[in-house]
């Protein structure tokens, strides 16, 4: 096992998907001679040529309808945005098309195509450009959403999905890129729609994802300190949503708490309380609570941004209030 | 251009007619429902287009496409059984009027979002770039489509790229109830394809055999120059937008000028001037669309809804 | 053959159109494409094409009429032909766009309208439990009334359940009720309306806490009788004064004498009330309620009497306000009607007495070693005994006593 970073574990997964299916190309902003805005793709415009590592005009409307409209007719392409806010000007191909394609017409095409998005905020960059938008696209059938919060899952996902016939939006974090840790050694793939618990414990059911398991991983330890042991599912897909762990948790403790990235109204964590009280009712032994973003624009101004994004501190806090 | 293929023509653009027809009848029955958007008067359009395009050429249009969809060579049978979503239409009932379509015949669809094809279309063209072939891509779509950021995305990349697209627009003069001239920066549509550097020209859609020349060659020149090339086609649509349209942004007397012009017509008496058939052979022709139509009427109504559980098929792949 | 013409469908939400004109008339000929009559829809008036060709026979409908999608307008054939009559659409025809009649029917709300109109006695008897305690409390048959719940806001959770079963917390018994019936019966399930819960939870609770004892004595009546009969010539048929108003009146000026009576146990220390308001047990559909009678050493017999009167009415009726069963500082359980000798009441928390009050008869009485007849009353006091011990009490119904049997006293 090497320990390798959320960048590393990406960039290898690409590479080896590129190597093994010669219908498999990489098409977006920078993805090319830049090597990418995030230096995912560093290296690749010189291993793959122009030809499978195409650079774009900005112009996200043609980005992902091109993607899909080559998937369509037999490759397998990666369509990047260099930030998941810009799904909003493709929003039509990314929500309207894609995932409704092929059952329009009967199931006569799949559209097989990835596209992977970098999301989240935290580095100063403005209201447009730090959302965490992720339930909106988990809310049509059709797509698939994936967003890992380890290098290894992150490498695994994107293999799998990249080999999935199906359209699958891949959400990756914009401050997450630098995390390490191990990776297993050669080929592996990570099924999608499986969630995972990452952290044992029997006092407490933290639910989330991406960005927030990092967070939930650090409250964790200090909840430890207090002799609370929390317990951490890592939901890891968004669509299609595995609660099966989650309900396993929460059915030997009792309590649960949500964290995730984005606002609180209308976000994932509303799904995940749904289905607990749908599922679980009898279990309940305490309110289940959110972790999420303040129901405002990201600001500019660093300490109020980390401010309106939800801190390991937020997390302890609730932690404490649902065990009360 | 042989005497066969020619007669074959004649035949696709009758039942286009007949179907489109049928079609209305049976919507103002109750029988088909949602959105429907008839070609009667448009057919030299795609008859004359696809007809000239080899079966490795790729279609794709927007949502007036049961007449594209004939030409690729879907039966009628499946046209109507889709109109009235029976399981045996070529969509399986969940698609609908605007989103016919067969891969196997190389007609990708039947799209409801204006322009929102364009951009697809450039995917199967860089698909296909990908793969080094040449296949062309034919895509159609309105006037109203060239207003949309679609289309500018969708063009300029083409061209950059240098895709295979034959981007073909078909002016028949509104864009839904808004005229080009009221609606569009330019007069003439092509001049758009002008700002992108791409090869142009501007036909006469009302005479099959003007289209289909024209489609020839530019069929060639994308081809074999590997480039984008942009067709605008002049038409008329004699019904309106849509069903229900109250038509209230043109005159009966404009309606009527071009009514002058069909393209039934005026094929016919092309056929008949250049001998290539008498007006027995052509009547023979229309005795047998109808019977077509009827036949596929039926097939249609006799057909199966889909069952309750297509609700959850064909979502995924896997 | 006659080809019967339908209202078409115009637009894709279109339900009915109105026949505004006729464009061709009865007799006319027709072809095919023709435009036979003009059609107004939501959106336009249409002109609508004739499907067949040959001569107008029939209209079905007038100019100006509503007609529905799908519905015959008119018939056209061969000249001359005969036309059966071709029914209108039949009135009652559904449109898409109307509204369905079908108002859902008022479910008969499940609870007996007279237990929804009995108010608990003076707490919210709402329990704050979570859902996980209170399955774990129905499956191990405990009940949650007795459980003190630690969560947030007294929220009972699962450990306050579990250690309420490790310390053996009374289960909610299975009912006992007096079984004189040999044969086999079915059994009749009665679900527990929330004022006997109210009840069954209050009296418990009073019983497992309060250390009661009792004492009892027996009142000379004859005074109180004669008062009473002497007052009642006097005063109309709906102010009559009853024995239980004396007593009542009796109670509340010995408590006066004995504040420790009027009392509350409040942990490490006795709270004695300021106010005497005297509260009166009254029989109730599915239980019992307390009226209170506030500041009842104050006022006079007639007034003591019409308030009790006002109250008692209204929780028979089931419309008690919340004022007449709250604030109760001693009970009084009058059971006279009934024939009964004697009872031992429970006493009410927060209060720390209660007087069982049994039937005042006419008995055979010694007075100076003769045997004559008299009339006498027995009554007991419950109470707690943090609070006051058998001497106080006993003390206490001695006080009572003179008042009831010198009634002259509750006028002076």
């Amino acid at each position: 096992m090497a320990k390798i970073t959320m960048r590393e574990a990406i960039s290898q997964a690409l590479m080896e998907e590129m190597d093994r299916d010669p219908a498999v190309f990489i098409i977006g902003e920078e993805v090319g001679v830049w090597g990418g805005t995030y230096a995912v793709t560093k290296g690749f415009y010189d291993k793959y040529g122009p030809d499978r590592i195409k650079d774009t005009p900005i112009a996200e409307n043609a980005i992902i309808g091109a993607a899909i409209g080559a998937a369509m007719v037999g490759q397998r392409p990666i369509a990047e945005l260099m930030t998941i806010n810009f799904a909003f000007s493709a929003m039509d191909y990314v929500v309207n098309q894609a995932p409704k394609l092929r059952y329009m017409f009967g199931g006569q095409f799949s559209v097989p195509m990835v596209i992977r998005a970098v999301g989240g905020g935290g580095r100063q960059l403005g209201a447009t450009h730090s959302q965490t938008p992720d339930a909106i696209f988990a809310h049509f059938p059709g797509l698939k959403v994936v967003s890992p919060g380890t290098p290894e899952d992150a490498k695994g996902l994107l293999k799998s999905a990249i080999r999935s016939d199906d359209p699958i939006l891949f959400i990756e974090h914009a401050t997450m890129y630098q995390v390490r840790s191990e990776v297993p050694d050669g080929e592996y793939l990570i099924p999608i729609g499986k969630s995972k618990v990452q952290r044992e414990g029997g006092d407490l059911t933290i639910v989330t994802y991406c960005k927030g398991l990092e967070l939930s991983m650090k409250a964790a330890e200090e909840l430890a300190k207090e002799g609370v042991e929390a317990e951490i599912v890592d939901l890891r897909t968004l669509r299609p949503l595995d609660m099966e762990p989650v309900l396993e948790s929460f059915k030997k403790t009792n309590r649960a708490i949500v964290v995730e990235e984005g606002w609180k109204s209308y976000g994932v964590g509303s799904e995940i309380v749904s289905r607990i009280y749908e599922e679980a009712f009898d279990y309940v032994d305490a309110p289940i609570l959110r972790v999420a973003q303040k129901e405002v624009p990201l600001p500019y101004n660093r300490t109020l941004e980390q401010a309106a994004l939800p801190q390991v501190p937020d997390i302890v806090a609730a932690a404490k209030e649902v065990l009360q | 251009m042989k005497k066969e293929q020619q007669l074959d023509m004649y035949h696709q653009m009758v039942l286009i007619r007949r179907v489109e027809e049928r079609g209305a009848e049976l919507y103002q029955a109750g029988k088909i429902g949602g959105f429907m958007h008839l070609y009667i008067g448009q057919e030299a359009v795609s008859t004359g287009l696809i007809a000239a395009r080899e079966p490795r050429d790729r279609v794709i249009t927007a949502y007036r496409d049961h007449g594209v969809a004939i030409n690729c060579g879907i039966s009628a049978n499946e046209v109507m059984a889709e109109l009235l979503g029976k399981a045996t239409g070529m969509s399986k009932g969940k698609g609908g009027s605007m989103h016919m379509a067969s891969v196997e015949k190389n007609f990708w669809g039947g799209h409801a979002i204006v322009g929102g094809h364009l951009p697809v279309a450039a995917g199967f063209a860089v698909g296909d770039q990908y793969a080094k072939n040449d296949n062309v891509t034919i895509c159609m779509f309105g006037d109203g489509a060239t207003n949309i950021g679609y289309f500018h995305e969708a063009l300029n990349l083409a061209k950059a790229w240098k895709l295979r697209v034959l981007w073909v627009c078909e002016n028949n003069i509104y864009g839904m109830g808004t005229s080009v001239e009221r609606a569009s920066a330019v007069k003439e549509i092509r001049q758009k394809a002008e700002g992108y550097a791409m090869k142009n020209s501007r036909i006469d859609g009302m005479d099959v055999m003007k289209v289909y020349e024209a489609a020839q060659e530019a069929l060639k020149y994308v081809r074999e120059e590997s480039d984008s090339y942009f067709l605008e086609v002049t038409t008329y649509r004699y019904r309106g937008h849509s069903m229900g349209d109250p038509e209230r942004y043109r005159t009966q007397d404009e309606v009527k000028e071009w009514h002058e012009k069909d393209p039934i017509g005026i094929f016919r008496k092309y056929l008949m001037d250049k001998k290539v058939a008498t007006a027995k052979v052509l009547d023979e022709i229309e005795a047998r669309v109808e019977e077509e139509v009827q036949k596929a009427v039926e097939f249609a109504e006799s057909s199966p809804e889909p069952a309750l559980d297509e609700l959850y098929a064909d979502i995924y792949a896997e | 053959m006659a080809e019967t013409i339908n209202m078409p469908k115009l637009g894709f939400d279109m339900a009915e159109g109105v026949l505004v004109r006729w464009v061709k008339q009865v007799g006319e000929n027709i072809n095919k494409g023709d435009v036979l009559a003009e059609i107004e829809t939501d959106k336009a008036t249409v002109e609508v094409e004739s499907p067949a060709s040959g001569t107008v026979l029939k209209f079905i409908v007038e100019q100006g009429d509503v007609v529905p999608v799908n519905a015959p307008i008119a018939v056209v054939g061969a000249e001359g032909e005969e036309v059966k009559d071709v029914p209108k659409s039949d009135g009652g025809e559904k449109k898409a766009e109307t509204k369905a009649d079908e108002k859902p029917a008022s479910q008969p709300e499940g609870k007996p309208a007279s237990d929804q109109k009995t108010p608990t006695a003076s707490e919210d008897d709402r329990i704050k439990a979570s859902p996980l305690a209170k399955k774990i409390a129905s499956d191990k048959n405990v009940d949650l009334a007795n459980i003190q719940g630690t969560g947030p806001g007294g929220r009972v959770v699962k450990k306050d359940v579990e250690a309420a079963l490790e310390s053996g917390a009374p289960s909610t018994s299975r009912k006992a009720g007096p079984s004189t019936v040999v044969e086999s019966r079915e059994d009749e399930t009665v679900k527990l309306t929330k004022l006997r819960q109210a009840i069954a939870r209050r009296m418990t609770d009073s019983k497992t806490t309060v250390p009661h004892f009792y004492v009892t004595h027996e009142c000379r009546m004859d005074a109180v009788m004669a008062m009473r009969k002497q007052a009642n010539e006097f005063l109309p048929e709906d102010q009559k004064l009853s024995v239980n108003d004396f007593i009542v009146k009796a109670v509340a000026l010995a408590l006066r004498e004995f504040p420790n009576l009027n009392a509350t146990f409040a942990g490490d220390k006795v709270v004695r009330h300021g106010a005497v308001n005297v509260g009166v047990a009254v029989a109730v559909t599915g239980g019992l309620l307390t009226v209170v009678n506030k500041n009842t050493d104050q006022l006079p017999l007639r007034q003591i009497s019409a308030d009790i009167k006002q109250k008692v009415s209204r929780a028979r009726e089931g419309k008690v306000k919340p004022d007449d069963i709250q604030g109760s500082t001693f009970s009084i359980s009058n059971l006279g009607m009934y024939d009964v000798e004697n009872f031992i009441a429970i006493v009410n928390p927060p209060e720390a007495a209660i007087l069982a009050v049994g039937s005042a008869k006419q008995v055979p009485v010694v007075e100076n070693g003769e045997i004559k007849v008299g009339w006498r009353m027995q009554t007991t006091i419950s109470v707690d005994h943090r609070v006051s011990d058998g001497a106080e009490a006993a003390q206490f119904m001695q006080a009572l006593a003179r008042y009831i049997e010198a009634p002259v006293l509750m006028l002076v």
